[in-house]
């Protein structure tokens, strides 16, 4: 319960839901510490994350083992870090991984421009896709590496006023 | 169970709370003599946020270590100390000295329980925050027996739940404020598909809407209502009837249509009010109140419109600052983590490309670079031509209005000629329009100043307009004035009905007691001008309607329908679908309310029908908007201040505040209909009032105050006010923009600066733990040890206030300084982030700055 902005009885329904989704794998008794993991297909299925564009990432970005398999502890772990109790500075670095497509600790063009197909479902031309994700470069890279560090990241995202 | 991104400052608010409570608590166990070893602390976990746990184990460790030795120094350097500013650390350690081992332990406790409580806020891997925490449980649980305590743990969660149950109700609360606004739901709609300059006439439709309720109420609560209820009833009075040779006719239809009958002696017009002075058992001062209310009506609508200008001016420049990451900020921050419907989320997409777009479309316009010459002189081409354009149309109403005085005075002219004034101003809005925009074309300017420009050009056609209409208007009363003096002087009289709009008069011998029907009357212009005020704003919605229903939607059903036997391609060809015309409508609005404004003192039923159409406007608009329009081709961002709207209305609201002014101030009142009638000046209402109702001495001042002595002093120190505030605000501006300069080049010189470091902090090296899950495992422990073969050298953060006060005190302490200051590695916890000044640690400096831990520096960023 220390470990997450839940209280035990949230925890509890969270519990409940990840059991919902395969009720045949997930044992109810947690006290033995079995080894459960759910795969990516049915966690990004859930209301909450259907529609969201970043499903993909956000479920891999908080697997153990990075393949997109959720565990029962790594689910709580995406919850408590998703929840509004979280602070900023942990929200901005999953959000960081979030956005990070090729896991190699940059946001660099090639995710920016993922990241921007996704939010506009690909409406936007060829061009205005350069245009933005130069923009965006330009805008917040600090160290002039061509690509977001994760301190680039963080710096912007701190100022922003709406962030999660 | 998602997260929103809106609720990160009240989560902020949130943890605030929690480290007031937990400092609470803390003090609470400790007593209060302590606060100053506790504020140490809790800075020191401040600047510690990002850091890792393992990190704060060690110096615990190291802690107990050192502190031994460094409180006997304490101790002997007591009384120099004391002289320093803030010799926190000192007092506190001497207070404790005789328990000292039971403060450490307490220390550290307090330390695991922090770490216990900040847990969550760490970014690791769950399976490795269940063992620390297991351990840090077991330490506490160990020693907190010892030290006897635990009460404080619950009334801690008590506040956590408290804390959490606030901020779910504020919310809860603000989502509450948010569907209490109404049409929300409707414009975001809009504004996701269309853009936010469409959203901004919407929004303005929906400002305007407020505003009339507001004069609604005003007008209905009271003058109408009590008239209707209190006032002597229809059929007793002359003016309360409809004349006898009207009487045939007056229900039906085509006559009530024109606004004639039963309508024309009703309370929606001026005509109907009586001259009483009380009404009712109330002694309501009906006239008093009629005049009141048509001041007020002003008043506030003044009142209104300068105030959301200047707020609009303050949100524009309060939060148009920090401008320097649009982009990364839409990218990054734009998805709402909320949406789980898929109605929604294809709104959001929708509305994310629009803002995109919109965005683009500016850093398009800002990145442009051509030919300025060309530019230049072909935008002075355009405002020539327009110009010329603006001259001709209003030298064609000038001269037509003329026409039409001349044609008046002539009998039977022919159709044509008798609505020539009609048909010149319908065409010349017709095509001056579309024409002003061809020329804007030639400018080339950003959609949203060509925007203003267009509204700016089109407002001045539409002044002819108006300046037509009172023309007309004027004439009109003047004539009723001339004819009203002739039914005064003789009651025998038969009158030839000029005008439609005049009433016609009976020919009968008027003895009092007979029927009021009957009585001859005179033309009462007032009830004439608000007549043709409430007919025009009717013709204008059902115009406007016809238009939208007519223009748009069977445009767009051909377009859609036909397309399909057609021989070329009728979306993307011709007619296509149509565009929302944001200038035409708002234009639209802003006259429409100018009609309202005007027409409001003569007929007070018109602001009811105004609000009538507002409401219905706003629901046909926005259906026809998302039926039957398409988004503009070059989607562009409204400014967030629509203070340009504003200020048309602010235009508008005086070009009709002079007509009334002129009406109340000089024309004399009808002298059989209305409130005032009896009466030289309309005004002369309020000086009635003063001197029967209020005591004398009222009077007297108010007679003072009326005096041109004391008024133009009064002008004059307004104005110089007005000229002293100007200069005020210029000169913040000139402050303003010089900060802005230098903030950006601080921005800059931050950039470089930090080009020359490769830059690791404590968060990338919790971010590099998490993103190798594989070396996880053994990554935590290695870091730790690494930490704590280093930390030894160094002296606690404990020491570190103390050392950088030593540094910042006297020169005479340098050089124990020297000896007690550590080395490097005592910034081991925050590694670059001081790397400036640890580049050269050991010098003493006269005048270092107090370099102790700054709380909030350990965050990861440095903020220079």
């Amino acid at each position: 319960q220390d470990c997450t902005f839940f209280t035990r009885k949230e925890i509890l329904r969270l519990h409940g839901r990840y059991h919902e989704m395969a009720p045949n794998v997930v044992p109810m008794d947690y006290t033995k510490d079995p080894d459960v993991k759910l795969p990516m297909q049915l966690i990004i299925n859930m209301p909450e994350l259907k529609e969201n564009p970043f499903k993909e990432r956000i479920v891999s970005s908080f697997s153990e083992d990075g393949e997109g398999s959720l565990s029962f502890n790594d689910f709580v772990d995406m919850f408590s870090v998703l929840s509004e109790m979280a602070p900023r500075e942990l929200k901005a670095i999953y959000a960081f991984k979030i956005y990070d497509f090729n896991t190699d600790n940059f946001i660099c063009k090639a995710d920016l421009e993922k990241t921007l197909n996704k939010l506009t479902r690909e409406e936007l031309t060829e061009e205005e896709i350069t245009l933005v994700c130069e923009k965006v470069i330009e805008e917040a890279d600090m160290d002039g590496d061509g690509k977001l560090g994760f301190a680039d990241f963080e710096n912007m995202i701190s100022k922003a006023p709406d962030f999660l | 169970e998602d997260k929103e991104e809106d609720e990160s400052k009240e989560e902020d608010n949130g943890s605030q709370q929690n480290r007031a409570s937990r400092r609470k608590n803390y003090q609470r166990k400790n007593g209060d003599g302590k606060k100053a070893r506790e504020e140490r602390i809790q800075k020191k976990n401040r600047g510690k946020m990002a850091p890792n746990k393992d990190q704060k184990e060690s110096e615990n460790k190291e802690k107990k270590a050192t502190k031994r030795g460094k409180e006997g120094e304490n101790k002997q350097k007591k009384d120099r100390k004391n002289s320093i500013s803030s010799a926190s650390s000192n007092s506190s350690d001497e207070e404790s000295l005789s328990e000292e081992e039971l403060a450490i332990l307490k220390e550290q406790v307090e330390q695991k329980k922090k770490l216990i409580s900040t847990m969550r806020n760490k970014p690791w891997r769950m399976v490795k925050k269940l063992s620390v925490l297991r351990e840090a449980q077991d330490f506490v649980e160990k020693f907190e027996g010892a030290l006897g305590k635990g009460k404080g743990k619950k009334l801690y969660a008590y506040k956590m739940m408290m804390a959490k149950k606030w901020v779910k109700f504020k919310r809860d609360f603000e989502n509450f404020k948010t569907q209490c606004i109404p049409w929300e739901m409707k414009i975001k709609e809009v504004e996701s598909h269309f853009g936010s300059s469409v959203a901004s006439y919407f929004i303005f439709l929906r400002w305007m809407y407020g505003v009339n309720l507001v004069l609604f109420g005003l007008i209905f609560g009271l003058v109408i209502i009590p008239e209707v209820l209190m006032g002597m009833p229809y059929g007793s009075l002359p003016r309360k009837t409809v004349p006898r040779a009207e009487q045939a006719t007056a229900m039906d239809f085509t006559v009530l249509w024109d606004f004639e009958g039963y309508i024309k002696y009703s309370a929606l017009f001026y005509g109907y009010y009586n001259n009483q002075r009380t009404i009712g058992w109330l002694k309501y001062r009906l006239p008093m109140a009629y005049f009141m209310v048509g001041i007020s009506v002003f008043g506030y609508s003044l009142m209104v419109v300068i105030r959301s200008m200047a707020r609009n001016a303050n949100e524009s420049t309060a939060d148009g600052d920090d401008d320097n990451f649009i982009f990364s900020w839409k990218m990054f921050t734009s998805w709402d983590y909320l949406i789980g419907n898929p109605e929604t989320a294809d709104n959001k997409f929708a509305s994310i490309t629009t803002s995109f777009k919109e965005s683009i479309v500016d850093e398009q316009e800002s990145n442009k670079d051509e030919n300025i010459h060309l530019r230049r002189f072909l935008r002075v081409l355009a405002n020539v031509l327009i110009i010329c354009c603006l001259c001709g149309s209003g030298y064609l109403i000038y001269f037509v209005v003329k026409r039409s005085q001349t044609f008046s005075k002539m009998q039977n002219v022919g159709w044509y000629e008798r609505n020539e004034v009609e048909i010149v101003m319908s065409l010349l809005g017709m095509f001056c329009p579309p024409l002003f925009e061809t020329i804007a074309a030639l400018e080339n300017y950003h959609p949203r100043i060509g925007l203003k420009w267009q509204l700016g050009r089109i407002f001045a056609l539409f002044l002819g307009n108006l300046y037509t209409f009172l023309l007309a208007l004027m004439d009109d009363v003047n004539e009723k004035l001339a004819e009203e003096d002739v039914v005064k002087n003789i009651t025998h009289w038969t009158l030839l009905g000029h005008h439609n709009s005049s009433a016609g008069n009976d020919s009968t011998v008027t003895p009092p007691p007979l029927d009021p029907a009957d009585v001859p009357r005179g033309p009462c212009w007032e009830t004439t001008v608000g007549i043709e005020f409430v007919r025009l704003t009717v013709s204008d919605i059902l115009v406007t309607y016809i238009t939208i229903l007519v223009g748009d939607f069977i445009r767009a059903c051909f377009v859609r329908f036909v397309n399909y036997c057609w021989c070329w391609d009728l979306e993307a060809g011709f007619p296509s679908y149509a565009e929302f015309d944001i200038s035409g409508n708002v234009l639209g609005l802003v006259f429409n309310q100018g009609m309202i404004w005007m027409g409001s003192f003569y007929a007070p039923g018109l602001v009811g029908i105004n609000v009538l159409r507002l409401l219905t406007s706003m629901y046909f608009q926005c259906w026809a908007v998302m039926s039957s329009n398409v988004p503009h081709e070059r989607v562009f961002k409204a400014s967030k201040s629509n203070n340009f709207y504003m200020g048309l209305v602010l235009l508008i609201l005086f070009l009709s505040l002079l007509p009334v002014a002129y009406t109340i101030m000089s024309l004399p009142p009808s002298f059989d209909c209305g409130p005032f009638s009896g009466k030289k000046r309309m005004y002369d209402v309020i000086q009635e009032t003063i001197e029967l109702d209020f005591p004398l001495f009222v009077a007297k001042i108010f007679s003072y105050v009326a005096n041109p002595g004391l008024i133009i002093p009064a002008i004059l120190l307004m104005v110089l006010t007005i000229y002293y505030l100007n200069a005020v605000s210029k000169a913040y501006q000139r402050a303003n923009a010089e900060l802005k300069k230098k903030m950006q080049m601080q921005r800059e010189e931050e950039k470089n600066k930090r080009n020359n470091k490769a830059s690791t902090n404590p968060m990338l090296q919790d971010l590099e733990d998490l993103l190798t899950p594989s070396t996880k495992t053994e990554g935590p422990p290695k870091q730790a040890e690494d930490k704590k073969t280093e930390s030894p050298n160094g002296t606690s953060p404990v020491g570190k206030p103390g050392r950088g006060e030593v540094l910042a005190g006297s020169p005479l302490a340098s050089g124990r300084g020297a000896a007690f200051t550590p080395p490097s590695q005592v910034f081991v916890t925050q590694p670059r982030t001081l790397g400036v000044r640890a580049s050269f640690p050991g010098q003493p400096r006269p005048w270092g700055h107090p370099l102790g831990p700054v709380p909030g520096r350990g965050r990861g960023q440095p903020c220079y």
